[in-house]
């Protein structure tokens, strides 16, 4: 057996991307969770937590950096490496969404919540099943499931939009609301770019198994002027 | 944008020893000017056999029967009219294992063109051709002050790259290197890798290399040969990244060979 070895590492890496896309998932839907709550000592963990996640992040390139050099991969396994390391820093990139997350319920102190959450925590979930979902499709190397999700954003946008307008009418009737209605918004605005990069990890996914890159589509904020 | 010319064309090539083995089968290849050709694959894959052809060194093997075209510039090289002093002249090649003439360096350099006599013959020419072709090879430095040592005494590396530089100073068009730096440290192969890259702006180079590693280094174009067979030819750049033959890709990724 040739690749005995190059095969267990490559299986070992995607093992490790599995147990950090879970870190990270957790993370949003405990700050997420935090949040709602008013649990700011919860909220102080997640921000703990996210040190964990930076460090795991370098462990696991410094480990495909190893591969590449000691194995020297071509074709569907250089692509496979070369996206590993994209991954990784997409998913720590989600962690710093989920611990932003976690900074605002810190920062809002003994302030009530402007409403009651309903719409943030069900974009939390469903972010985060996208990237439990897309991970897998990853490590599977499975394009097919992989390009599926992406449209799966469009219901993360439609929830930012609902929540979008229903801040702004808190606003309109009371300036004084501003503020926390701004604390939510840039809560559901995390979880909307957490959302995005799962996008990109479904790209990936698709590039490793095919070697050709496919944009499944435009992003909320590509779009700009169309937000409202 | 201007397309790549072809400097060889390969026709329809097929190759039979004479104990009947099938060397190459029905070979078609264009081979660019000014850029590296990389011949690649597991061993007994024809691509030696082919490089040989080139410059007709096969004439000396057992071949049996040699079918099909090998146009350079336009003249088929296979005719029996070919004249193979010339053709050898306009088409270098450089081995595996390093053979220097027991010679000097300089000597070493010269003695070709000494041969070949006429104006080559005089010595600010010769000189010219030595400095000239030494650059080319990337060890002028290391030598330039001591040209009238024997041969002999350079490392392996310096050795190969003298008959690098030896092929050069007859100002061929094409070069052929076999395994060039199977024999050498990463330091000489490297040195001798960059000066392919220079010599590739005035030649034709075509490399059978000694690794994947070292093919997908060096190539703008590469070659996979299986078993007497071209399964697969393309820009080095995708064919090492996304090749399109499964058994491309199950080579380069060291699933066998």
């Amino acid at each position: 057996m040739l690749r005995k070895t190059f095969e267990n590492e490559i299986r070992q890496l995607k093992d490790e991307i599995i147990v950090l896309g879970s870190m990270v998932e957790q993370s949003l839907l405990d700050a997420v969770e935090s949040l709602k709550k008013r649990d700011t000592s919860a909220s102080r963990k997640i921000i703990d937590h996210d040190r964990i996640i930076n460090e795991k992040r370098f462990a696991l390139e410094n480990q495909v950096m190893i591969v590449i050099a000691t194995q020297q991969p071509m074709a569907h396994d250089l692509r496979l490496l070369a996206s590993l390391f994209e991954v990784i820093s997409e998913l720590e990139r989600m962690g710093d969404y989920a611990k932003g997350i976690a900074i605002i319920n810190v920062r809002m102190g003994n302030e009530a919540l402007l409403k009651p959450l309903i719409d943030i925590p069900r974009m939390a979930q469903k972010s985060a099943d996208m990237l439990h979902r897309a991970l897998a499709a990853f490590v599977n190397e499975d394009a097919q499931s992989a390009l599926a999700i992406p449209a799966e954003d469009d219901e993360i946008d439609l929830l930012y939009d609902q929540v979008y307008r229903e801040l702004m009418t808190y606003v309109m009737a009371d300036p004084r609301n501003i503020e926390r209605a701004n604390w939510l918004l840039w809560v559901a605005h995390n979880i909307e770019r957490f959302a995005d990069r799962v996008t990109n990890i479904c790209e990936r996914t698709a590039f490793v198994a095919t070697g050709e890159y496919k944009e499944t589509q435009a992003s909320y904020d590509e779009l700009g002027d169309t937000m409202k | 944008m201007v397309s790549p010319m072809n400097k060889i064309v390969i026709e329809n090539l097929t190759l039979q020893y004479t104990d009947g083995t099938e060397s190459l089968r029905n070979i078609n290849l264009d081979i660019r000017e000014k850029a590296i050709t990389v011949l690649f694959g597991p061993a007994g894959g024809g691509k030696s056999s082919l490089l040989r052809c080139l410059n007709r060194l096969n004439d000396m093997a057992d071949v049996k029967v040699a079918i099909g075209r090998i146009l350079l510039d336009g003249e088929n090289i296979l005719d029996p009219k070919t004249d193979v002093i010339s053709l050898r002249r306009k088409v270098g090649m450089v081995f595996a294992r390093p053979v220097v003439l027991p010679l000097s360096i300089r000597g070493n350099l010269t003695y070709g063109l000494e041969v070949m006599g006429g104006s080559a013959k005089r010595r600010s020419k010769l000189d010219q051709a030595v400095e000239r072709s030494l650059k080319q090879a990337a060890l002028w430095d290391e030598v330039k002050d001591r040209l009238d040592d024997q041969a002999i005494a350079l490392s392996g590396g310096q050795q190969q790259r003298l008959c690098l530089a030896r092929s050069l100073a007859l100002e061929p068009e094409v070069i052929l290197l076999d395994e060039p730096t199977s024999g050498l440290d990463p330091i000489s192969t490297a040195k001798v890798e960059a000066s392919l890259q220079e010599l590739k702006k005035n030649y034709t180079v075509i490399l059978v290399p000694h690794s994947v590693q070292q093919a997908a280094r060096t190539a703008d174009y590469a070659a996979f040969f299986l078993q007497g067979e071209l399964v697969e030819y393309g820009e080095g750049k995708t064919l090492f990244t996304t090749p399109q033959d499964k058994r491309t890709e199950d080579y380069v990724t060291g699933r066998f060979g």
